[in-house]
């Protein structure tokens, strides 16, 4: 063991190399297994942007056309493939322009590394030429952050932060690096983190806990389980599907835990919260054990939490202590890696089934489909409807698509009714609700799964906030496939207004551009669709295109998204209209 | 349901960097939470930071704010405590005029009675300091309050718990992991 280890120290020091901290900085990514990153050069970072031309064969940057588009399409890359997304923009307002997605990756614990330029240290707090605190601005919003003022400690800035990224509950971190550091020379070798010695990112699942938890479940009349993104981020679909189906446990999923168990299994009962399913929703005040698995009991889930699942045991299974209680107060709290956990569940879990309880959400599944949806996928009036879009989007891919939604009613519909067969592809921003994630988030999901269809569903809204990377589409020839379902409306906040503010459109309607001349400016294939005889067609056109592919869709402009449970209410108070 | 408000001394370990004093606070601002006093030293680790926050909520908050900076990657742990837990000071220093300790006897007295020390003399001013309960320091500023004080500092509440805090075998456990 000790030889191993010296023998290790000299091949360490055999590799240290004399190069500048911008150099160092490249190396360090391509050490770590970057080959794609998205940023925008400007001053305080363009010594690394010289080395990235050097190594352009080892490492693909990708030049956004906003830095909010870099972060999100590092997210993007994150969300489908598991794996660190990485982002780069000078100092100033390059770095505040990735606080969005920074703070979208962190509420939605998105693994991503920031890195940002800043001035020259000597200058820092002079109010240098756009010189910003962003390590001051971004702590609040980030896992991990940290200023890096000398070249010798960029190689283990760098390594820290990828740790820390992907580590435990994963989240964004940001190294920001002075001009001096970047252009300064030293001894680099590089030395991936496998610690830090204040940082338990997974504590150990107790099998105490694990048996107590069994044993509420082995007891259970009416079980339910909510997992959420926990299940994905801990690679644990398959024990999750074990679990369910060991137990015969009806399961539900928050929008980020879409996806990881396929939408045809039986056992798959829908989506909780605010527009989640009936059943579910309902049936949350009616099981005797609730099971959360790796979710974190949002407001967006639990409506009010004073009448939020009072009758059941809850067992919460999570990867950070602090989500325990954190909401609602749990009987049985497991924590650790889901994975694991859910490993040790499924060994202790009697084998059962559930009939007459499934039946119950069955029935009210009968229900919701006469209520509300017969009439968004099988739409009678003439109008087209958000959800048949999504359902002649299914038919062509099968269900094998990525689905990257941006925030609204059209992200409602596309998580209510895409169908998904693989983990990791309902890829939206869940927590912060951000405008404007999807364009930039879909280019970055096809560019880590090239292989695998990426459908991006807008809403006209979010579309324009951030439409200006449809010129990173264009130069990169990111194959993505654009839906831009067009109700001329801010329709979430619309539906609100007639919901609640007694139909007063204060600053929701939009007059729109001609979305089409728009994409074509861009040499993106477009098609404008206002007729439901010419959806099929178009969809199936767009689908089988090689290339990107842009679609509008011109819906109703007035439609509204149910279920419904109102902001504070309870949910089973969910409303159907 | 409602819960009541009590005082609660918040004791960290952490390492020692900058800027995480913004992230600890910035967890009492977001839930709007005052923070009465804050103590940062050295600890009884060579090269941990121990940081003593004096804030006064609901046991519930308590439990749910020490876990958020728990979690944070430079904290090591994190504990809360109620007053009866620990064994607390603070410390406070006046700056006054001389003339007063030789015109006014009855000062003499006041800095006899709360063993207060006098820390320097001169043909100016003298310098009190004097550690203690908050209730201590409080009844000694106003009776010298009554002769005028030129200056007037107070310092946060250092605390040690009763507990042990067995730092020193987390760091060990965490590195065995």
């Amino acid at each position: 063991m000790k030889t191993q280890t010296i023998n290790k120290k000299q091949e360490v020091a055999e590799k240290t190399e004399r190069i500048t901290g911008s150099e160092a900085i490249v190396k360090s990514l391509i050490a770590e297994g970057v080959d794609i990153l998205y940023g925008y050069p400007g001053g305080a970072i363009m010594p690394v942007y010289d080395e990235l031309y050097k190594f352009q064969d080892k490492i693909h940057h990708v030049l956004t056309r906003h830095e909010q588009g870099a972060a999100h399409a590092a997210q993007g890359y994150a969300r489908i493939s598991g794996k660190v997304g990485v982002a780069m923009a000078t100092s100033g307002p390059g770095a505040t322009n990735l606080i969005t997605g920074i703070a979208d990756a962190q509420i939605d614990s998105t693994p991503l590394v920031c890195i940002t330029g800043q001035v020259f240290s000597h200058l820092l707090g002079s109010d240098a030429f756009q010189e910003t605190d962003i390590v001051g601005i971004s702590t609040p919003v980030t896992k991990w952050n940290c200023q890096v003022t000398k070249a010798e400690d960029i190689p283990g800035a760098i390594a820290k932060a990828f740790y820390i990224a992907k580590s435990g509950r994963p989240g964004p971190v940001l190294v920001d690096i002075t001009k001096d550091a970047q252009i300064t020379e030293f001894d680099f070798r590089y030395e991936k983190c496998d610690g830090v010695r204040s940082y338990n990112p997974v504590p150990k699942t107790s099998q105490e806990a694990v048996n107590a938890a069994a044993e509420l479940i082995n007891n259970a009349k009416k079980p339910m389980i909510v997992w959420g993104q926990g299940v994905i981020l801990g690679q644990a679909e398959e024990e999750l599907k074990t679990v369910i189906e060991k137990a015969g446990i009806p399961a539900a999923w928050t929008i980020l835990g879409a996806s990881a168990l396929p939408t045809s299994h039986p056992l798959n009962i829908g989506m909780v919260g605010m527009h989640g399913n009936y059943a579910p929703n309902k049936l949350t005040n009616e099981c005797d054990v609730l099971i959360a698995i790796g979710m974190r009991f949002d407001d967006r889930v639990t409506g009010s939490l004073d009448t939020y699942a009072k009758q059941a045991k809850i067992i919460h299974f999570d990867i950070d202590p602090a989500e325990i209680d954190k909401n609602v107060k749990t009987d049985v709290a497991v924590l650790g890696n889901s994975k694991e956990s859910l490993a040790m569940l499924a060994d202790a879990l009697n084998k059962n089934s559930h009939e007459s309880w499934l039946q119950e959400f069955k029935d009210l599944y009968a229900i919701e489909f006469e209520k509300v949806i017969k009439g968004d996928l099988h739409p009678t009036k003439e109008g087209l409807t958000m959800g048949e879009v999504l359902k002649q989007i299914n038919i062509e891919s099968k269900g094998n698509a990525a689905i990257v939604s941006d925030v609204g009613q059209h992200q409602m519909i596309a998580c209510r009714y895409a169908d998904f067969n693989v983990s990791k592809s309902n890829i939206t921003s869940g927590g912060l609700g951000t405008m404007g994630f999807a364009l930039p988030a879909a280019i970055g999901a096809k560019m880590a799964a090239p292989e695998r269809e990426v459908v991006a569903i807008i809403g006209d809204g979010g579309y324009q906030m951030n439409i200006q990377e449809l010129g990173t589409i264009f130069q990169q020839k990111t194959a993505v496939k654009i839906v831009v379902l067009n109700n001329e409306f801010l329709g979430m906040v619309r539906q609100w207004q007639q919901l609640f503010f007694d139909k007063r459109y204060a600053s929701t309607e939009m007059t729109n551009p001609n979305f089409v001349a728009i994409a074509e400016g861009y040499y993106i294939k477009a098609r404008k669709v206002t007729k439901r005889d010419e959806l099929e067609e178009a969809v199936k056109e767009m689908m089988a295109s090689k290339e990107s592919y842009f679609l509008e869709v011109c819906v109703e402009k007035e439609d509204n998204v149910f279920p419904m449970i109102p902001s504070g209410a309870s949910v089973s108070d969910v409303r159907l209209s | 349901m409602n819960e009541d408000i009590k005082s609660f001394t918040i004791s960290i370990y952490t390492e020692n960097n900058i800027g995480l004093l913004n992230r600890i606070s910035a967890i009492f601002q977001r839930r709007h939470i005052n923070i009465e006093s804050l103590t940062t030293s050295q600890s009884e680790i060579d090269g941990v930071n121990r940081f003593v926050i004096v804030v006064n909520i609901t046991e519930t908050n308590a439990t749910k704010i020490v876990k958020q900076i728990e979690k944070q990657v430079e904290t090591i742990r994190a504990y809360y405590h109620t007053e009866d837990e620990t064994i607390f000071t603070e410390s406070c220093m006046f700056k006054i005029k001389s003339d007063l300790l030789f015109n006014e006897p009855q000062i003499q007295n006041i800095i006899k009675e709360s063993y207060a020390r006098i820390v320097t003399v001169n043909k100016e001013f003298f310098v009190l300091e004097k550690s203690g309960r908050r209730n201590e320091i409080e009844s000694l500023r106003r009776d010298l309050n009554v002769f005028g004080i030129m200056q007037f500092v107070r310092s946060g509440r250092i605390a040690v718990t009763k507990d042990e805090m067995k730092v020193t075998e987390l760091l060990k456990a965490f590195n065995n992991q």
